[in-house]
């Protein structure tokens, strides 16, 4: 394939509210920033491509006011997925695959705090069987925790852990929500929430937007000394119903994996989307990084949870880390739809692997 | 690297109804997906990937709805794309499919788009209350007379031209079976009786609220080699183009858009298309209202600016005209809005085909599909002919 690297990546601060400015506003400084950083405008674009969903923002046609943030003349090859922004950035490499193009604009970002979002994401299941009895996410969620457990894949021990570990990661991120150092025992003595989940165990509730800038070879290479190279890129969907799929594993994690490459080298970091703790340890399962020792150090969804965004920002994440030379290869993962069930992988490298 | 051939080989769609009530949303895709695929000689293995096309969610209130269709596509253990770029969504989903195969990704591709509208309220759905924006109008029609009234005052047309393209366009649409509205009695006088909804827009030159769902298989050049051997044509796509206009840009003219004009610019460069009015042979625009058609014809080329209802009037677009537009019966017969994009670039397929029934237009070679979206600002377009690029 073509040689396509992410070059440069911004997001907003992760809030809880961010009542003071509607979707445009909220994101523009993503836009501004991510070209700036690369000292280019729209016009250096080739093909700009969007993710968020109408159903956060209240409003259908939600991202057509959102293409005014980008404000391009003349008008521009512009998509967009009603997807994570990690797909948007799918399909932009899917178009600098075709060759006539050289860059890509790739954004998302979603505002959750306007409604009541475990009740909103209900929307998104089976509408003549499933959601009409109204089963919030984070329901869903414990009930594929109950599983994982009750398999033996996991113990509540080591929810904990990634929770601890995940808060006291955020405290090193400066857009992160929910940072704190505190232990894992502090952790189980919580009540349950959910059970088996305790409040910890689940994701914050996130306002926020997140851009990436995408260019290919010597563009790149002229634009940037450490070009995050995307070495392989690959999704995959299981169907909805819970019943139908073991939701103690993650199929589709692991196939998108395999095709998107990882165990062709050595991977430095990881950053998983996993909103929910005992997820984090089904996706390291489907990804062979069962052990791996640096896994989210951003601190991952449990730290910042943008719907439609936070997927895009584990690319961030990872390429950031390329970019700056900590690390040489990475893994980024996003996630969509109750108890992981479509999933991204996107294999990074540096030029020195 | 580089582009792939790439070509339809399977086209299917619903009968378009007010209501599909004997169907679930799942059963409305499944019809369609599965004429595609009877039509491509596949089956739901034979499918590398999927990519859903719809307008908003909240017209069947369900959100990002491709994640439960997932299991009904057959899409257990492969990508799932969906897209939604407004009105323009069923031609941009097409194209999005075509995309992976150019770019050599995958083979086979099954794209779908579709809208289920009995589920809610279109016309409400679409008077936005953005914060900031009143909602000064009901429905699409409201938000668009206003370009109308521009393009009449502008090209001087007279009143009738609207007239007589709602006719032309149910009078195809009795042609074809798959269409939702058959008016076997409509004539001249009987549209210009009709109530006037948004003036100048006539209740009988508005198109109807639809259920129902396009899908189109796509394959490579090895795929559609094998198909033409076997004795079925494949579409072969020579030209696709997307362009988007933002709301706010000073610097618009929503009736005769530059976005339009250079999407139409950018098809016709990769097809080879030097005089589109004498080198394409029949056109699927885009048209809910009747007056958009010589809007679009000016904007896409096939007429000087202003010109467009001159060839309106002198029968140019009929179905035995020159350039035959809206062979279907177009948008005017059937709007599931999401899917309605996809029927366009379905429906010049077919004709390049030769599928395409009693709205064939005789000899095509080269159609060109055409789909529009938002404020008269998301375009696409593809070219497809019967010869291979």
């Amino acid at each position: 394939m073509r040689d396509v690297a992410v070059i440069s990546t911004a997001q907003t601060p992760a809030r809880r509210r961010v009542e003071d400015l509607n979707e445009v506003e909220m994101l523009m400084p993503a836009i501004g920033g991510v070209l700036g950083r690369v000292d280019m405008t729209i016009d250096d674009i080739g093909f700009t491509c969007s993710g968020s969903t109408d159903y956060l923002a209240g409003v259908g046609f939600s991202f057509v006011s959102t293409l005014d943030g980008v404000g391009p003349w003349p008008p521009i090859q512009e998509s967009h997925v009603e997807m994570d922004g990690a797909w948007a950035l799918y399909e932009a490499w899917v178009k600098l695959q075709l060759g006539e193009l050289d860059t890509a604009l790739v954004y998302s970002y979603s505002k959750s705090s306007p409604g009541d979002l475990p009740m909103v994401l209900t929307r998104q299941l089976d509408p003549y069987t499933v959601a009409p009895l109204w089963p919030d996410s984070v329901s869903l969620a414990a009930l594929q925790a109950r599983a994982a457990l009750d398999a033996g894949l996991v113990s509540t021990e080591a929810m904990a852990a990634v929770v601890a570990r995940s808060r006291k990661s955020a405290l090193d991120n400066p857009n992160a929500q929910l940072a704190w150092d505190r232990s894992t025992d502090d952790a189980l003595a919580e009540p349950h929430s959910v059970a088996p989940l305790r409040r910890s165990d689940c994701p914050p509730i996130t306002d926020g937007a997140a851009a990436i800038v995408l260019a290919a070879g010597d563009v790149a290479r002229d634009k940037v000394d450490r070009p995050a190279w995307i070495r392989g890129i690959d999704h995959r969907i299981e169907p909805m119903a819970l019943g139908l799929r073991d939701l103690t594993v993650s199929a589709s994690t692991r196939l998108a994996g395999e095709r998107a490459g990882i165990s062709d080298g050595p991977v430095d970091v990881a950053e998983l989307h996993a909103p929910f703790s005992h997820q984090e340890l089904i996706l390291r399962q489907a990804l062979g990084l069962a052990d791996h020792d640096n896994v989210n150090p951003s601190g991952g969804a449990l730290a910042a949870n943008a719907m439609l965004t936070a997927g895009l920002v584990r690319i961030i994440e990872v390429a950031e880390r390329i970019g700056a030379g900590e690390a040489g290869r990475g893994v980024a993962h996003a996630t969509s739809g109750p108890c992981l069930q479509q999933n991204l992988v996107c294999v990074l490298e540096g030029d020195d692997r | 690297m580089g582009k792939e051939r790439v070509a339809v080989v399977g086209i299917g769609q619903t009968e378009h109804r007010a209501t599909r009530g004997d169907v679930s949303m799942a059963g409305l895709l499944r019809e369609a997906a599965g004429r595609a695929l009877a039509d491509a000689h596949m089956g739901w293995s034979d499918i590398d990937a999927v990519v859903m096309g719809k307008a908003p969610d909240f017209f069947e209130g369900v959100m990002m709805p491709e994640l439960f269709l997932a299991d009904a596509l057959g899409c257990a253990g492969k990508p799932l794309l969906r897209v939604h770029t407004a009105g323009s969504v069923g031609g941009s989903t097409a194209l999005v499919a075509a995309q992976l195969i150019q770019a050599g990704i995958h083979e086979r591709v099954l794209t779908v788009a579709w809208e289920k509208q009995s589920e809610s309220e279109a016309m409400w759905a679409l008077s936005l209350p953005i914060p900031f924006t009143p909602p000064l109008h009901a429905g699409a029609g409201g938000y668009f007379a206003p370009h109308i009234r521009s393009y009449i005052r502008r090209s001087g047309s007279p009143d009738h031209i609207g007239i007589l393209v709602a006719l032309k366009d149910r009078q195809n649409g009795l042609k074809n079976p798959y269409a939702h509205l058959h008016e076997h009695d409509i004539t001249f006088d009987s549209i210009k009786e009709s109530m006037m909804l948004w003036d100048p827009i006539r209740y009988a030159e508005t198109c109807p609220s639809s259920d129902g769902a396009c899908a189109l298989v796509l394959g490579s050049e090895r795929v559609a080699d094998a198909a033409a051997t076997d004795g079925r044509p494949p579409a072969w796509i020579k030209g696709t183009a997307m362009r988007s206009e933002p709301t706010l840009s000073a610097e618009r003219d929503t009736v005769l858009p530059l976005g339009g004009a250079l999407c139409a610019a950018d098809v016709y460069r990769q097809a080879g298309i030097e005089d589109p009015r004498r080198d394409v042979d029949c056109v699927e625009m885009y048209v809910p209202f009747s007056w958009f058609e010589p809007m679009w014809l000016e904007n896409l080329g096939f007429a000087a600016p202003g010109e467009g209802w001159k060839m309106v009037e002198e029968g140019a677009t009929a179905l035995d005209g020159d350039l035959p537009v809206n062979m279907s019966g177009g948008v005017l017969c059937t709007n599931p809005i999401g899917a309605s994009g996809m029927l366009r670039f379905g429906e010049a397929a077919m004709q390049v085909r030769g599928q395409a029934g009693d709205h064939q237009v005789d000899g095509a070679r080269t159609a060109v599909g055409h789909a529009y979206g938002g404020g008269s600002q998301f375009f696409a377009m593809w070219v497809v002919g019967a010869d291979k690029p």
